[in-house]
């Protein structure tokens, strides 16, 4: 199922907070693990190696694993034991957001509800993803998430710096992109990405953060990503014109 | 629903309309109308995207032949087996309850001009502020003797998508051992530089794929073709023995077809064929030619920046009917090309930024399962044409996983341009 970019592509990072931080954000994993053991007893123990391949479903959206970033959806590291709509810097429905200001905090059981029918299970989030209908698909695919979670926990909600595009991203992210521009150049790329923010075989860039945003067409610029069609629409792309981009993608709305 | 035209109007109210106390009528009269003839790959698109980025300020009217349109993309991979007829088969529905265009069925046969109006066949009229023309082709059927409308009926040519495609599916699928079909190729400029020889691979992947052990002899009149090296390795490696392409140098000539012997003579021999696909020259779709817009090539020219028709300012021809200069006839090219044409009439009419042209492509083709090719290109206007600015195209030696993700990236293409077109 995989799709042609790489799902565990990650900008490489130094890892914020070091190891003080991450023992701290250990312990307190680990405390909410105990209360869910008991509550998730019903969540069948899964086969993580075919939950790994099954992320792929998910990949196009979300990042997890050591510097995973927010992409259209928010990173998922130290996801189990996360409080719902709670990673800093990523944009939550109001849904998701009072999900997580009601208490609700991610386990492996309400992981498998949530992906079964995500719009039912929290009316009004914003993630676009049809669902997992499967529910020996759900429980491989949570069992993998919890392995990860558990080796990577939770960066206490910092995203991971991106330090690989320092002259570029960054020069452009000081550009006031013109979302009007934006929008028309955006109907080039609405030709191959879905506008509605679905993805059927090439990755949603719907609502995609500007700073992943310009570090992923920095690296078609920079022959580290190689994808041809992408390094084809990039090469002719001056900064203004990016930044014109990057403004209208990250404020468009998936529907 | 026919609106009144501007005469209509005129010789009913008489000049007087404002002062006889109309206004909320003339208001009415005054949003400006864009009429688009042709619902496929540029006119679907420039109707989505007038009603879209027009914010209701522009009246939209699509006129097209058919109510429900199928897409010559991903035809031969339905040829092959790999889609079904309903999922390449699209309607109009949502351009019309989500977007607010008014969509006509029906034959448009000519354009009054002068008087700014689309005549359509059941003697109807409809005016326009801003016309797009977006009728696709029509095939010159005599340039290959013997061929005719009715001659497709039994050898098909299935360059327009919807009951030729089927016709061609049935009688491949009725292919038996032994058997040969026999592909007349058209020339250049034609839709879909590599859709012939996409076509060639899907034929031969069915009969593979049923253990049908039958021919394709490809009988092309041009001396190489799009995406050739690629086409040729992977018939060999896939196809061995099943495909032979005959150049023009080696038939020396394409005298004339014979549907009912089911014969192709060329100037070195008289081929036979259990099936014929003959894929005649071709020309832009007639309304084009009726309105007066084409030149000797038989296409129509326009301004490269805009897409605007160099005879009449008021029309906008995209698609394959133009002569986009360096772009080659393709869906991508004519959604592409719709964008343009429509940020320029909206310019035109409701006043808003009109930024530089950019046009760009891109052709997928299959050979096989999950081995996938492809070509591309961005293009900007330059004296006075639509130029190529860069571009690439796949390379043999690829990866099984390149080709297999370059495929997928066609099933993404496919599902977000219809998304494109029909909302
Ligand atoms: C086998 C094959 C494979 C192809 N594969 C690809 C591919 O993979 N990728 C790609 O990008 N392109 C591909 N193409 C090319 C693509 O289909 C065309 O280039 C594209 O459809 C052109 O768009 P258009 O708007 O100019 O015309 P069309 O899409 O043909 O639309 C024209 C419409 O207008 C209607 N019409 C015409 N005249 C009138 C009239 N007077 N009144 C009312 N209605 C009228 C027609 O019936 C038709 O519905 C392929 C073509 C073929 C034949
Ligand atoms: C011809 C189809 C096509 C067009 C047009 C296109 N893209 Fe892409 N895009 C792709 C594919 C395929 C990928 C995945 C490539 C890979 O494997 O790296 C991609 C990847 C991306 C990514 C990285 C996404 C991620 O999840 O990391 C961004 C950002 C992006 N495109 C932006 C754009 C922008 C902006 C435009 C318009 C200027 C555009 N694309 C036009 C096909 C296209
Ligand atoms: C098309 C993009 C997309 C896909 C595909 C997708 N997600 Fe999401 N996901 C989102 C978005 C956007 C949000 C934020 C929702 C909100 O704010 O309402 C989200 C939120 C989540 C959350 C809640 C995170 C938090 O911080 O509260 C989880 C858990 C999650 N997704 C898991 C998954 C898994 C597992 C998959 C694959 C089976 C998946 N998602 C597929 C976009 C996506």
């Amino acid at each position: 199922m995989g799709t042609g970019y790489s799902s565990d592509r990650k900008i490489s990072g130094s890892l914020a907070g070091g190891i003080g931080s991450r023992a701290i954000a250990m312990v307190l994993a680990a405390g909410f693990l105990s209360v869910q053991a008991a509550m998730a007893t019903d969540l069948p123990e899964g086969d993580a190696s075919r939950g790994e391949k099954l992320f792929s479903a998910c990949a196009g959206c979300h990042q997890v694993g050591e510097g995973a970033q927010n992409k259209v959806g928010p990173h998922l590291d130290g996801l189990i034991g996360r409080t719902a709509g709670s990673v800093a810097g990523f944009k939550y429905s109001s849904a998701m957001r009072a999900a997580g200001e009601a208490g609700m905090t991610w386990t492996a059981a309400n992981i498998a509800e949530y992906l079964e029918k995500p719009r039912e299970f929290i009316p009004g989030n914003r993630m676009s993803y049809r669902g997992m209908p499967r529910a020996k698909d759900r429980a491989d695919l949570v069992s993998w998430l919890k392995q990860i979670s558990q080796e990577t926990p939770g960066q206490a909600g910092a995203t991971a710096e991106v330090v690989a595009a320092p002259g570029f991203a960054d020069v452009v992210m000081q550009i006031e992109g013109d979302p009007e521009y934006g929008e028309y150049l955006a109907g080039e790329c609405v030709t191959c990405h879905q506008a509605s923010g679905h993805a059927d075989g090439i990755p949603s860039i719907v609502g995609l953060p500007k700073k992943y945003f310009l570090t992923a067409l920095f690296e078609y610029k920079n022959n580290v990503r190689t994808n041809e069609v992408m390094k084809l629409r990039v090469q002719n792309l001056t900064n203004e014109e990016l930044a014109a981009l990057a403004a209208y993608f990250e404020n468009l709305e998936p529907q | 629903m026919t609106k009144l035209t501007r005469r209509q109007f005129g010789l009913l109210t008489g000049a007087s309309a404002a002062a006889l106390g109309f206004p909320a009528l003339l208001r009415a009269q005054t949003k400006p109308r864009v009429v688009i003839v042709g619902g496929g790959a540029g006119g679907a698109t420039a109707a989505r995207y007038l009603a879209k980025d027009g914010k209701g300020e522009i009246d939209v009217t699509l006129i097209d032949d058919s109510d429900k349109f199928t897409t010559c993309f991903f035809s031969n991979l339905y040829l092959g087996g790999y889609r079904d007829f309903d999922s390449i088969t699209h309607g109009y529905d949502r351009l019309q309850s989500d977007y607010g265009v008014t969509k006509l069925t029906g034959m448009a046969v000519s354009v009054d001009r002068a008087a700014k109006t689309v005549e359509m066949a059941d003697g109807t009229s409809v005016a326009y502020d801003r016309l797009i023309l977006s009728p696709g082709i029509d095939l010159i059927w005599d340039s290959v003797p013997g061929y005719s409308k009715e001659a497709a009926e039994i050898a098909p040519h299935a360059w327009q998508a919807g009951p030729q495609t089927q016709l061609l599916k049935d009688k491949l699928d009725a292919i038996t051992s032994g058997q040969q079909v026999v592909m007349v190729a058209p020339p250049n400029p034609y839709r879909c530089p590599p859709g012939p020889y996409e076509r060639v691979s899907m034929m031969a992947h069915l009969f593979k794929s049923k253990g049908v052990d039958a021919k394709i002899i490809v009988l092309d009149p041009k001396e190489k073709f799009s995406k050739q090296g690629l086409f040729m390795a992977g018939w060999e490696k896939y196809y061995p023995g099943m495909v032979e392409w005959i150049g023009p140098d080696v038939h020396g000539g394409i005298k004339g077809v014979d549907v009912n012997a089911g014969t192709v003579e060329t100037d070195l021999d008289t081929f036979n064929g259990d099936l014929l696909n003959i894929i005649p020259a071709q020309k832009a779709g007639e309304i084009a030619s009726a309105a007066g817009l084409t030149d000797d090539s038989g296409f129509c020219p326009i301004v490269a920046e805009s897409m605007r028709s160099t005879i009449d300012e008021n029309i906008f021809v995209i698609g394959d009917a133009s002569i986009a200069g360096a772009m080659p006839k393709s869906g991508f090219s004519a959604n592409s090309q719709a964008k343009v044409a429509v940020m320029n009439i909206r310019g035109d009419l409701t006043g808003s930024k009109v930024f530089p042209a950019k046009y760009s492509n891109t052709c997928w083709s299959l050979i096989e399962t999950d081995d996938g090719v492809k070509v591309g290109a961005q293009y900007a206007p330059q004296d006075g044409k639509i130029a190529s600015t860069s571009s690439f195209i796949s390379e043999n030696g690829e990866s099984e996983a390149v080709r297999k993700a370059t495929y997928e990236e066609s099933l993404g293409w496919y599902k977000g341009i219809t998304t494109d077109m029909f909302g």
